[in-house]
């Protein structure tokens, strides 16, 4: 989202997303989808809990080593005949980037998904630079045809309905399309099959990295990831450094859960392994590869609070079942990653001033944390991130000085007491057939949906004496 | 004969001042099953606001207090999933700066449970005798289902009623949108949740909606009486405690 867009209050952005009715249709169909498919999906496959205890392992224990297996990464991609780039910042890898697309002369790209690329602004580069970016993913083609953001971590148009869809498609592709999404594939597939042969790179990201084989996997379900590391002359993959894996052995197991979590798939359709470029005496495949390894602020968090967001496969599990994703979908975050997860990301990327308000948009309902693969505790990451920006002042000083008064109250009886009784003399004029409405205040967010039950004629601490 | 169980009950903040008539039908509840109940005076709430605020070290001090007050207690009792969750989970870690208060918080975590829980595994209890009669469905309490990984227990008791018919609530795991200040700081959402979750119970044709945490109950009933509805959020304690308060 543009700076301008996100100087517009979060609650804002929210109550906007509430009110498109489009919006609200596509994500109760496709969220409902999603939590049904995964549910399914882990209910018939019993080993699914010790899988994910042992992919939470497995991430925990290559982070502590992170350096060690980065280098053994690089080593092996090296030796296959590619390059390995290291990108401390967004910026150094967007021009990286540009600086191969420059001395290659690559006029065009074509993209696979990647999350990494839109966490560079990858494509706003590359099209000032004169290279026309082409997203190959369908649904990331529909949005880059709309000039959006991804919504969603794996289904980037996911707050699209059919019919927007086949609007779109019929006013950019000149033609009269029916919202039947059999048909739009097909339209976006033969628009598509051009650019692959004549784009001069392919870009994308990577599901994981094996460091014991320089092996860059990607786990898609459209077939467009498999021809963009194959058609074009040259390869770029981007990944964040913490989707290195120390072997193959540990790559069985991510697989079996990643694509249950984010589709309810035993597996995605394709499952691609690129090991380098074109060796001789092989048919196909690029003349160079390149992969970028991505930190942009990752590294500086294997010590801190938000180390376990580092473990994050990005299946968006957690979006599914977050009712405030749910309720507002992604671009409301305004942010790269939206959802609970996002929430996390964007503090680790952005600091923790970009999340004053975001780190409140979750009840703590826990359903997250149920759901994540490698079982993340979000909510508690939360909770810690609510309590750096109330040590760091980042949180408004009016509500800082709220709760220090809770404080004083819950520390006292008398004065919880006595604040009982105050509230009982107080809220007389709200009262409506022994409900409150209409409060003043911060309770007058409550009470412009709902009523609130008035503070009781007697509390129990007072009724307890007579049942005594 | 056996002693009697002996008891504290830990009302909540939301139960003392908003709903005393959960804890009186507790009250009356547990002493009809031979529970011997005591209410240490001096309790005011576990600081779950403070918490999950972010206000970490206000919390603990909080904590530091209540687990002194229940210090004695054989059981505690919680008319509140979130509540008691707070108590067991993360009491222990917020004092866990004082080896005694910390050795009092775990004391206080393994004798404190919410009233389904304390009713089903310390009574053994799930045949209630109680008048109430109708349609109900229940909605899971996050904390109480995620949090203390309970479900069983609330639809048991609520099928050991004669009266009482339990029909599922279609999506009952789902958050009702509470969440304590989240409910006030995105107030919209907070709504938008709650009108998803009320639809549903509306579709079970229940005359109630029973939970096992103040915080639903205070979401739910609001929604419900805002919007004229027939329906009531209904306590466990209540359905149990021999009163029909709907």
């Amino acid at each position: 989202m543009s700076d301008a867009a996100l100087r517009t209050p979060f609650p804002e952005r929210a109550g906007a997303a509430l009110k498109d009715a489009f919006l609200q249709e596509a994500l109760k169909i496709a969220t409902t989808k999603f939590i049904d498919l995964r549910r399914e999906s882990f209910a018939g496959f019993p080993q699914g809990e010790a899988l994910r205890d042992r992919a939470r392992a497995i991430k925990e224990a290559t982070l502590q080593r992170l350096d060690v297996h980065l280098e053994r990464l690089a080593d092996n991609v090296e030796r296959l005949g590619g390059h390995v780039h290291w990108a401390t910042t967004a910026e150094e890898a967007r021009e990286l980037v540009l600086r191969l697309c420059r001395e290659r002369g690559v006029r065009m790209a074509v993209k696979s998904k990647s999350m990494a690329t839109e966490e560079i602004d990858l494509n706003e580069a590359l099209e000032r630079a004169g290279v026309t970016p082409v997203e190959t993913d369908l649904g990331e083609y529909i949005i880059q045809l709309a000039h959006e953001k991804p919504s969603h971590i794996i289904a980037p148009a996911i707050h699209k309905t059919k019919g927007q869809v086949a609007e779109l498609f019929s006013r950019e592709l000149r033609g009269e399309f029916p919202a039947d999404p059999e048909v739009l594939t097909a339209v976006a597939r033969k628009a598509l099959r051009e650019k692959f042969l004549q784009a001069d790179m392919g870009i994308t990201g990577a599901n994981f990295a094996v460091a014991d084989t320089g092996t860059v996997v990607l786990v898609t379900n459209e077939g467009n990831g498999r021809m963009v590391t194959s058609l074009p002359r040259i390869h770029v993959a981007l990944m964040g450094v913490e989707k290195v894996i120390p072997s193959m052995s540990d790559l069985v197991v991510f697989l079996a859960i990643l694509a249950r979590s984010a589709t309810g798939q035993k597996l995605s359709s394709y499952t691609t392994l690129v090991r380098g470029p074109r060796r001789a005496g092989e048919l196909e495949g690029p003349e160079e590869f390149h992969l970028i390894l991505l930190d942009n602020g990752r590294s500086r968090q294997i010590g801190s609070t938000l180390r376990e967001a580092l473990y994050c496969l990005r299946c968006g599990a957690c979006l599914n079942v977050c009712p405030v994703y749910r309720q507002i979908g992604g671009h409301a975050y305004g942010h790269t990653y939206p959802g609970p997860i996002g929430i996390l990301l964007t503090a680790m990327l952005k600091g923790n001033g970009a999340v004053r308000e975001l780190a409140h948009a979750s009840s703590l309902c826990g359903a997250c944390k149920d759901v994540c693969p490698v079982r993340i505790d979000i909510p508690r990451m939360l909770v810690e991130l609510r309590e750096h920006l109330d040590r760091e002042k980042i949180a408004p000083w009016t509500e800082r000085m709220l709760f220090k008064a809770v404080r004083r109250l819950l520390l006292s009886p008398a004065a919880f007491r006595l604040s009982a009784a105050l509230g009982r003399r107080l809220q007389r004029p709200f009262v409506r057939q022994g409900r409150l409405r209409g409060l003043p205040l911060v309770l007058g967010r409550w009470t412009r949906t709902r009523d609130l039950p008035p503070v009781a004629a007697r509390t129990f601490r007072e009724r307890w004496k007579e049942l005594r | 004969m056996a002693s009697p169980v002996r008891a504290a009950l830990m009302i909540t903040c939301l139960g003392d001042v908003f709903f005393p008539e959960v804890g009186v039908a507790m009250v009356r509840l547990l002493r009809r099953l031979g529970v011997e109940v005591d209410f240490p005076e001096g309790q005011t709430c576990c600081g779950m606001p403070l918490f999950n605020s972010g206000y970490r070290h206000d919390a603990a001090l909080v904590a530091a207090r209540t687990v002194k007050l229940f210090e004695r207690a054989p059981h505690v009792v919680v008319p509140s999933g979130s509540c008691a969750w707070m108590v067991k989970t993360e009491y222990p870690g917020l004092l866990e700066h004082d080896p005694a208060l910390r050795a009092a918080a775990d004391s206080l975590a393994r004798r404190t449970r919410e009233l389904s829980q304390f009713l089903v595994e310390v009574l053994g209890v799930t045949r209630i005798d109680s008048p109430f009669e109708g349609k109900v469905t229940y909605h899971d309490s996050c904390h109480l289902l995620r949090g203390l990984g309970e479900s069983a227990a609330p639809r048991a008791l609520l099928r050991g009623v004669a009266g009482v018919e339990l029909v599922e609530l279609p999506g009952a795991d789902e958050c009702c949108g509470f969440g304590g200040s989240f409910s006030v700081r995105l107030p919209e959402v907070s709504s938008s949740i709650l009108d998803k979750k009320l639809a549903s119970v509306e579709a079970t044709g229940a005359r109630c909606v029973v939970a096992c945490d103040a915080g639903c109950l205070m979401q739910m009933g609001g929604g419900l009486s805002r919007r004229g509805s027939a329906v009531k959020a209904v306590h466990l304690a209540q359905v149990l405690g021999g009163e029909d308060p709907a």
